[in-house]
This record gives C-alpha cells, sequence and structure tokens, in this order.
C-alpha cells in the first residue's frame, strides 16, 4: 500500500517536472524560437494547409449528402477490408519484422549485407511494380498461384491478395525501425540476466521485450499507416469486386471519376480521421508504455 | 577531403540533382502542343504526331512538337479541369469532355458541332477476344451469360470502355427482344421497351456476375486475360484486341465480332482558354483538322480505328474491320449524360447488380 503510493507521488513529481521545464522554455540549446516558428510553418504548408482543404471540400457537399456518402454499404464494406487488412498486416509484420530484424543483428552469417539491403526493397520498388509483380506470382497459373490453387486457397484477386500486398509493402517499418533499438540494447544485459539465474523465456519476456517495445510500435503504427493509404500495389492484386475486394482509396477514385469531388472528400475525411484515431491509439499506448516502464524501474 | 566537407559535397550533389531533374527543359523558339488523350490512343498518336509535325513545317516552315499525356479518359479529363493546359483533347467519350466545358469553361458547351461526325474522326466498337480455337464457342452476346464461362471488363465505374462494354451488351438485349431499336423512346411501344430494358438490365446483371476481377483501366484488362490467363471472354475496344493479337501472339487469341455492338465515337476537341492562352490556337486547329485529312483517316485505320472516310485508308487495313451492326448511344440511350445519370453514377442501375440482396 505505501509502496503504491509512493509510486504514484513519483509519478506525479516526474509529471511536474516535465511540465516545469515546458514552460519555461529555457534550454542550453538556442533558436528556440526561430525553430519553432519554422516548424509550424512548413507543418502547416505541408501537412495542415492540404488537410484543411480536404475537410472544407468535404464540407461543400452539406450533412445529408455527406452522410450518405460515408454509410454507403459499398463504402461500410470497404472500410471493413481497408482497416482490417491493414491492421492484420500491420501485426503479421510487426511478428516477422522482429524475427527479421533480430537475425540480421544478432547473427553475423555470408550474405547479411544482402540480406539487409533487400529488405528496403518494398520502400523503393514503385507500388504498382510491387502489385503487378504480386499478381503474376499469385495469379492462378502463376508461380505460387499455381501450387496454391489445388489446395483451394486463392490469393490473387481475392481479399488475401489484398493482406499480401499490405504486408508486402510494410515490412520495411518494422525492420528499420526495430533494428537501432536492437543495435542498443547491450548484450551484456542478457548475460546479466542470465547470471541472475532467468531462462531464456524470461530474458527475451522480461528484458529483450521491454526495451524493445516502443521501436516496434512504432514500426506496427508506421506500417498501419502505410497500409491503410496504400493504393497502387493493392488495386492490381486486389480484383476490385464491389463489397468483396475493393478498398476505400479505390472507392475515392472512383467518386472522382463521376466528378463527384465533395463525396470522395467525405470518404476520405473517414479515412483520415480513423487513421488519425489509430495512430492516437498506438501513442498513447506507446506513452502509457514508457511511463510505466519508468515508474516500475 | 575532412567529413565536413564531404557532407556539404554530398548536399550540393543532391540539390543539383533535384534541380536538374524537376525544371522543364527550356527550348526556345518553337510552338509546342499538349494533347491530352486516353490508353488505348498511344500508338496512333506517336506515329500521326510525327506526321503532323512534318506537314506543319512544309506549310507554315515552323517547327512543332506534340507532347502527348495518356490515361483513363475520365482521371484525363479531371486533370484539365484542374488545370493540365492541354491545347487539345482526344478522349475515350463526349461526356468526358462535356465534364471539362461544364465544369471548367475552358471550351464552349457546343464543342461537339465544331468538327465533322460529331468530332469523331475516327470510330471503333467493342468485340469479344477469345483464347485460340474458341474453346467455349463464344459467338454473340448470349453466349458470354452461359454456365462455366467467365468474363473479364474493366470497371465500367472508372474505365470509359466499360461502359461502352455495358451498353453494347444491353443494346444487344433491347434488339433482341424489340426486334427493331427504333421503338425505344416511341410512346407507341412504351411497355414494350420497358420489359425489354428489364430483361437488359437482368442480362448485364447475369453477365457481371461473370466478372472475376474488375479493374479499373482497359489496359488493365488486357494483361489480366492475355497475361494472367483468366477469364475465357474479354470485352475490348476493336483497336486494344488488334494490338492484343498483335503484340502477345497470333496463335494465342482471336477476335470474335458479336452480332450487334455499339458505335463508339471518340471525340476530340480544341482547348480555346489553353490555346489561347499559348498562342497556339492556329496550330491545335490545323492539328485537329489533319486528323480527318488522308493521312491521318490512313494512320488511324492503321493503328485499327475505324476510319470516318474509308475512302482514305489502305484497303487492306479497311478488310480487317468486320461489318457489323453499329447502335449509337444517341439512338438508344438518349446521349451520354444521360446514359451515365441513368446507369454509372451512384446508385444508377449498375450499382444495383453488387447490391447485397
Amino acid at each position: 500500500m505505501q509502496n503504491e503510493e509512493c509510486r504514484m507521488q513519483n509519478a506525479k513529481s516526474g509529471e511536474w517536472q516535465v511540465m516545469r521545464i515546458a514552460l519555461k522554455q529555457h534550454s542550453v540549446l538556442p533558436g528556440f524560437g526561430v525553430s519553432l516558428g519554422y516548424t509550424m510553418t512548413y507543418l502547416s504548408l505541408v501537412v495542415l494547409v492540404p488537410l484543411a482543404a480536404l475537410f472544407a471540400r468535404s464540407a461543400s457537399a452539406g450533412w445529408g449528402r455527406f452522410w450518405a456518402a460515408i454509410c454507403d454499404p459499398r463504402v461500410v464494406a470497404s472500410y471493413r477490408l481497408t482497416f482490417g487488412a491493414a491492421l492484420l498486416a500491420a501485426l503479421i509484420n510487426a511478428v516477422f519484422g522482429l524475427i527479421i530484424a533480430w537475425s540480421l543483428v544478432r547473427y553475423r552469417f555470408p550474405g547479411r549485407r544482402i540480406l539487409d539491403a533487400l529488405v528496403d526493397l518494398p520502400f523503393a520498388l514503385p507500388t504498382a511494380v510491387s502489385g503487378i509483380a504480386l499478381t503474376a506470382i499469385y495469379a492462378q497459373g502463376g508461380w505460387l498461384g499455381r501450387w496454391l490453387e489445388p489446395l483451394g486457397i486463392k490469393v490473387a484477386f481475392t481479399p488475401l491478395g489484398v493482406l499480401v500486398a499490405l504486408t508486402f509493402i510494410g515490412l520495411p517499418f518494422v525492420v528499420r525501425t526495430v533494428q537501432p533499438a536492437l543495435e542498443d540494447l547491450e548484450k551484456e544485459m542478457e548475460e546479466a540476466a542470465a547470471s541472475l539465474g532467468a531462462g531464456r523465456w524470461q530474458t527475451l519476456r522480461r528484458v529483450i521485450l521491454p526495451a524493445l517495445f516502443p521501436a516496434l510500435l512504432t514500426g506496427f503504427s508506421l506500417a498501419l499507416a502505410r497500409a491503410i493509404g496504400e493504393y497502387g500495389s493493392v488495386i492490381f492484386i486486389a480484383g476490385n469486386m464491389p463489397m468483396k475486394s475493393e478498398i476505400t482509396s479505390l472507392l475515392i477514385i472512383t467518386k472522382l471519376e463521376q466528378y463527384d469531388y465533395a463525396g470522395a472528400a467525405a470518404i476520405a475525411v473517414v479515412m483520415l480521421l480513423a487513421s488519425f484515431g489509430l495512430l492516437f491509439g498506438v501513442n498513447a499506448l506507446q506513452w502509457w508504455v514508457n511511463r510505466r516502464q519508468r515508474v516500475g524501474a | 577531403m575532412s567529413t565536413h566537407d564531404t557532407i556539404r559535397a554530398t548536399t550540393a550533389g543532391l540539390l543539383a540533382a533535384a534541380v536538374a531533374f524537376t525544371s522543364p527543359s527550356l527550348a526556345g523558339g518553337q510552338q509546342k502542343l499538349l494533347n491530352v488523350s486516353y490508353d488505348p490512343t498511344r500508338e496512333f498518336y506517336a506515329e500521326f504526331n510525327k506526321a503532323f509535325a512534318e506537314q506543319w513545317k512544309q506549310k507554315t516552315g515552323d517547327a512543332v512538337t506534340v507532347q502527348q499525356s495518356h490515361g483513363g479518359s475520365g482521371k484525363q479529363a479531371r486533370s484539365v479541369i484542374d488545370g493540365l493546359e492541354a491545347d487539345v483533347v482526344t478522349l475515350a467519350l463526349a461526356y468526358d469532355i462535356d465534364a471539362i466545358a461544364a465544369k471548367s469553361g475552358l471550351l464552349p458547351a457546343e464543342w461537339q458541332q465544331r468538327l465533322p461526325n460529331n468530332s469523331s474522326p475516327y470510330t471503333s466498337t467493342i468485340v469479344f477476344l477469345v483464347r485460340k480455337g474458341n474453346p467455349k464457342g463464344t459467338r454473340d452476346w448470349d453466349d458470354l451469360i452461359k454456365p462455366g464461362v467467365e468474363v473479364i471488363t474493366p470497371n465500367p465505374k472508372t474505365s470509359g470502355g466499360a461502359r461502352w462494354n455495358y451498353l453494347a451488351a444491353w443494346a444487344y438485349v433491347l434488339k433482341r427482344e424489340l426486334g427493331d431499336l427504333s421503338k425505344v423512346g416511341n410512346p407507341a411501344f412504351e411497355q414494350e421497351t420497358a420489359a425489354a430494358q428489364r430483361r437488359a438490365q437482368e442480362f448485364v446483371a447475369a453477365l457481371f456476375q461473370r466478372v472475376p476481377v474488375l479493374d479499373s483501366g482497359a489496359r488493365g484488362s488486357t494483361t489480366t486475360f492475355a497475361q494472367r490467363g483468366i477469364g475465357d471472354v474479354f470485352l475490348s475496344w476493336e483497336n486494344e484486341a488488334f494490338l492484343a493479337i498483335n503484340e502477345l501472339g497470333k496463335d494465342k487469341f482471336e477476335i470474335v465480332v458479336p452480332s450487334i455492338s455499339i458505335l463508339a465515337e471518340p471525340p476530340v476537341a480544341l482547348v480555346d482558354k489553353f490555346a489561347d492562352k499559348h498562342g497556339t490556337r492556329a496550330a491545335a486547329t490545323a492539328y485537329l483538322e489533319f486528323l480527318y485529312s488522308p493521312v491521318g483517316q490512313r494512320l488511324a485505320a492503321k493503328h485499327y480505328f475505324r476510319p470516318s472516310r474509308p475512302e482514305f485508308a489502305d484497303a487492306a487495313d479497311v478488310k480487317r474491320f468486320v461489318k457489323v451492326e453499329l447502335v449509337t448511344i444517341g439512338q438508344v440511350f438518349g446521349g451520354w449524360k444521360e446514359a451515365q445519370r441513368t446507369h454509372f453514377d451512384d446508385g444508377g442501375v449498375f450499382d444495383q447488380i453488387y447490391k447485397p440482396k
């Protein structure tokens, strides 16, 4: 009980300190005003102005049409696919990206550098190229599709194909954010844990994973954000069947083809808010984890 | 070299490269035209532009270069509305140029009357591309909804060509049910026509149930059918079908011409405001008129567009076009605006096909 209270107080005083620093704005580094002004201007020009224009455009439709555009069953089906597949893909990437980063950082083996460079390929490849390549491989009669088809697994032109494409493009985000964190994680910590009697599983769960978690979470949210916004690669492999394999970005394009700018902006606003909500949630989780770790230590 | 110098040199190098790659090349003293077109005209305009530049040089002594932009017809129209400074547009449907006129006022609303044949120097139609030997025995529209047949078409919501596909299928059923398409719009046959329209809707719905992939554009569908090997019948622009056969193998595909199809009139127009701004009105007008000239007509036929003046084209080229009954969009659907509103806009007939039941 006492311990608990003590902890709370600690946390509170920690918070106070942070706030005091932020309010007083005293820093040994000069140029705070200039750099803050620059940051605000730059962010406004590059990010805020276009987003504001988007909101203004969607408002031009009026509430009734806005609501009708975003609640259409076809659009709702596309939200489910887009966000569902993006979340799943980001989760898959978090698991396998961590394993890849681990192998690349912790082990020395021939070809490691080449593998390391390969991880960036989904970044560099034009998304349309990845989409076409994946479709060619997974289509019936393609290299992999040929073997999957007799098993009754269809990848290309199904929601599964969307998942494959999103996993492909999201992988580098996790690997590249986890790698530096892993490199910073000194081997001595594991050795210390082992010498204090921790088993391998305990070391992994109690020492390594907590230290990596913030980086992993960042990688996860980057992969998620990218997957939600992805268009180029998905469009080739999805098959684009209404209600089944249409992603939300495609519906935005479809609206634009009909010169329905307001409807397109309305759907875009929903995506924007949902993405913002998701990223906000991830950040809040990260903040909470950080705090708990600091307090716990 | 210290690290500092290296960083400075690298930064300078990157900046220089960025500037060099992004700034437009500065060629002086010659006119430039920008022709904003749709996807399947790529090969045709590549050759036509050269011929025009030569002819213009002979006639006026001025050099002119024509730049091309290709893409889905609707997307291209939107780019022009949003400020892509095209001197001329050559798109897949009149509806898209109507949209430019209505939304931006860059050209007058009656643009389509300014050039012969509804401003369409060449026409095309929709045909079936099937695999060699026609294993499913596809002869006409009815065969498309036989059991076990898969049909490839792009999405009518995003592709101009797919809208022609859809309307051609619709027109076929009207003709089958009514026997004579002149009954459409005639009050004396109102009930009969209404029944036929219902049958047409059922047919088109059944047809789209057999489409396993809806690509967003015509070229994407060509790839799906020809290279991925998906589907039995590909509903295609006539010129795309010929191109697929020539590029991807005469021994793999053949063309089937149905009993009735639609007359696709891809129109061309001068974008007055941009041409005047660039001072290219004379050249741009001559460019469009050159499409109707013997040279333009010959090249159109060479690239598988049906010429409006076949007498100017090579007889061998013209012979490739099978004679087929072609209905126009005005005749059956009351023009593009009407067709778009009834069939393709959100909540229209096409959307009903995919409504969950």
